[in-house]
């Protein structure tokens, strides 16, 4: 099970989230329209640039947009799990041993003490999600049964990669588990709502120039976001 | 019965199908025969498979529930915080659903999908500006309310609107004729005040092109007559176009992109046929996003831009004040609480913040400006827009809408309203009559018309009285 976890079944996630990705990068960008979408992407190549930009960079901010500063317990839930969701994968020093050994390279890696902050961080911020979906109304109407599903496919490799760490029990299970859940969530990923760790960027690029050349960009307002 | 003689999916182009409509009251029996209307759902698959591109579908995909927008949107807010009008929830379980069913829908849900497209959403687009993901639900609802519209499912008064357009180019029966004749008697009215005061229609290579609303013509004349006074002062070189000087669209409303690129077109023929060097648009907020914003899109013109430059009413006027051309007496100044409303269509969707807030700092006594909260392009919507204030069968919802509005102006204090946008003019008409709330509220024009410091060169001789 091992083996084939960390053989060919490894090599396979990666591929299908990293391949699926592109050609959903690619076509998203391709199914663009500036008739139908009526924003003219290629005529103002510069304005429609500063405006994606502006776009991205400003909601990447912790509190760096209206949207995040009135939602202020939201935007800290946030931003305490998708950090840990994207560091560390990235960069637990575990990962990249893993990476080194299968693909040849690695990123830098960050220290024992940190990997695990963020880890419980990023399982605080799920669960306050969690919360949140199931207490508030306005969150409450828009859950389907799929939401819950990516929850749960996202709570799983924190959840196992932490108990492997602390060698809660059985080492070799959970560790197992882990690898299993995390590929699971590679896959899932081209698919499933999860294809926003790409899209989001795609998605706020195109409202960005939509701003930046047709909502006033070119009549030298920035959005306010 | 598939079709009905009044609710179908053919759109109207002749005047005699006008008032056939007209005469059915409120769209009473239209209604009626709307609950039979077939859907032809391999058409509306097949549209959707042809105009629904990744933009839209990865936002509908990609959406996390997360249910930020919800607060954003005033409709939301002013329902009892109804879970069923967050916005996600509104595009999910409309166009979602159709999408999901893959066109395979009936009339009811249809009537329903109507119901939420025009009375649950202005288009606004307030809470794209709030989606994390940068979604913007109120251009999916633009969207929506175009398929419905090519399926027979849309109010009865934007059918006609629809119409109107494709019969007379413009919002309103209004012929060119009607047009011409107006503005010229309305102009001669002022004669005597304003010696010299002309209106040349058809000028060629003018430095402004004037375009209107209809409904100026046939329920404010007096508006055409003020637009006439100020350019005189200003020593402006314009003209108006006998034909394209609509810029409104009530097909934008409706949906009938057909309708809708008719309109532009005919106002973009006026430009070309008479090479102005600007075009300067009324105090009309959905006129200027129809013609200006969105209409280079509908007209095929891969720029985005309209043949001649293009501006806002609030834009000419604050450079007029700015340069000199108008002069403002400082003692008419306007020395009361005074607040201004945002028109989404041009502040949020154009970003046209600060030259209403310019023409504000020199028309108002220092002091007595004050901001509602939130302004500019953060601003809700008056309440109207999108097509509400005139659909008869949501009036209780509108009216309803007004709310947010009312609120934003009562924290201000302010009792007169500046609204240089016909549709939020019309709200804070209706909300003051629905709510009385003893305000009082203005177009740019004739506030400034009132304190002009007028030189002696253009004042009428003594003699001549
Ligand atoms: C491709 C599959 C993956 C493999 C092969 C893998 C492998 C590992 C390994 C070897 C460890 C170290 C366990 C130890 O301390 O002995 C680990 C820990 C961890 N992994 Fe993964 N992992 C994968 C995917 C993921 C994903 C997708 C996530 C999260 C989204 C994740 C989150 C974690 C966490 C939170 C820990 C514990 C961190 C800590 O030390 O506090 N892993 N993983
Ligand atoms: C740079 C990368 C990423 C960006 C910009 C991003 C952005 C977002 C945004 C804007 C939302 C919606 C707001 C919310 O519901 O909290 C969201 C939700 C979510 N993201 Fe990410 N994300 C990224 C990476 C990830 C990763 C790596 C994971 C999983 C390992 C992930 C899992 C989730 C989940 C599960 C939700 C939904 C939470 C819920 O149900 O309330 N994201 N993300
Ligand atoms: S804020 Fe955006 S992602 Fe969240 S529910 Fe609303 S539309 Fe969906
Ligand atoms: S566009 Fe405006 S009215 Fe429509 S859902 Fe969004 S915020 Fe509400
Ligand atoms: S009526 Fe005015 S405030 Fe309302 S959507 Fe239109 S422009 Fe905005």
């Amino acid at each position: 099970m091992y083996a084939v976890l960390t053989g060919p079944v490894f090599y396979l996630s990666l591929a299908v989230c990293f391949i699926g990705m592109a050609v959903r990068f690619y076509l998203y960008f391709r199914g663009l329209s500036w008739q139908l979408d009526r924003v003219a992407y290629k005529a103002h190549p510069k304005a429609g640039f500063n405006g994606a930009v502006r776009s991205i960079y400003k909601w990447l901010i912790p509190f760096g947009t209206y949207g995040w500063r009135t939602q202020p317990i939201m935007t800290i839930a946030f931003f305490c799990f998708h950090i840990g969701a994207v560091a560390v994968p990235l960069f637990l020093a575990g990962h990249n041993v893993v990476l080194q050994q299968k693909l040849g390279f690695s990123f830098p890696t960050m220290g024992a003490a940190m990997a695990d902050f963020l880890s419980w961080m990023a399982i605080a911020g799920l669960l306050f999600l969690v919360l949140r979906r199931l207490v508030l109304p306005e969150v409450r109407i828009l859950t389907d049964k799929k939401d819950w599903g990516i929850l749960l496919l996202t709570f799983l490799p924190f959840a196992t990669g932490l108990a492997a760490r602390y060698q809660a029990g059985d080492y070799g299970f959970w560790l197992t588990t882990h690898i299993l859940t995390g590929e699971l969530l590679l896959f899932a990923i081209p698919f499933t709502k999860l294809s926003h760790i790409f899209l989001f960027f795609a998605s706020r690029a195109q409202l960005g120039m939509d701003f930046g050349i047709k909502r006033g960009g070119m009549k030298g307002t920035k959005m306010a976001w | 019965m598939p079709e009905g003689t009044l609710c179908n999916k053919q759109p109207i182009d002749t005047a005699e199908g006008i008032t056939t409509l007209l005469a059915d009251k409120s769209g009473k029996k239209y209604y009626e025969e709307m609950k039979h209307l077939e859907v032809d759902s391999d058409l509306l698959w097949k549209t959707i498979q042809n105009t629904c591109k990744s933009r839209i579908r990865t936002w509908l995909e990609i959406c996390a529930h997360c249910g930020m927008c919800a607060d954003s949107c005033f409709l939301y807010q002013v329902d009892g915080r109804k879970p069923t009008q967050v916005p996600a929830y509104k595009i999910q379980s409309t166009l979602g659903e159709i999408i999901k069913r893959k066109g395979k829908v009936d009339a009811d849900f249809m009537i329903h999908c109507m119901e939420v497209a025009w009375s649950q959403c202005t288009c606004c687009n307030r809470c794209g500006m709030y989606c994390p993901h940068g979604i913007d639900t109120g251009i999916m609802f633009g969207y929506l309310r175009g398929l419905l519209y090519q399926q027979g499912f849309v109010p009865w008064e934007l059918k006609i609107g629809a119409g109107m357009h494709r019969v007379y180019r413009a919002q309103m029966d209004v012929t060119d004729a009607d047009f011409v004749d107006t503005f010229e008697w309305m102009v001669e009215e002022y004669e005597e005040d304003f010696p010299g005061i002309t209106v040349e229609v058809d000028k060629e290579n003018a430095d402004i092109m004037y375009t209107v609303n209809a409904r100026e013509v046939k329920h404010y004349p007096e508006d055409l007559a003020e637009a006439a006074i100020l350019f005189h002062i200003a020593g402006e070189n314009w003209t108006v176009p006998s034909k394209g000087w609509e810029q409104t669209s009530l097909s934008m409303f409706a949906g009938d992109w057909a309708a809708c690129k008719m309109q532009v077109e005919s106002v973009y023929g006026a430009m070309e046929r008479l090479r102005p060097k600007r075009m300067v648009g009324t105090e009309c907020g959905h006129a200027h996003r129809a013609t200006v914003i969105e209409g280079p899109y509908w007209a095929g013109r891969k720029d985005g831009l309209p043949p001649v430059e293009s501006i806002h009413y609030v834009e000419w006027l604050a450079e007029a004040l700015r340069l000199g051309k108008l002069k403002i007496d400082p003692e008419k100044r306007i020395k009361q609480k005074v607040t201004l409303q945002d028109s989404c269509n041009y502040v949020r969707n154009q970003g046209l913040k600060n030259a209403a807030r310019e023409i504000m700092s020199y028309i108002v006594a220092p002091g007595y400006f004050v901001e509602m909260a939130p302004n500019k392009e953060h601003n809700y919507c008056c309440g109207g827009g999108g097509g509400f204030n005139g659909i008869g069968l949501y009036r209780a919802q509108r009216n309803q809408a007004l709310q947010k509005k009312r609120d934003q102006i009562l924290d201000t204090g302010a009792k007169l309203v500046v609204a240089p946008c016909h549709n939020c003019w019309d709200a804070i008409r209706d909300l003051e009559e629905e709510y009385e709330i003893g305000i009082e509220w203005s177009f740019l024009k004739p506030l400034v018309i009132k304190m002009l410091d007028i030189p002696e060169h253009l004042k009428p001789k003594e003699d001549d009285l």
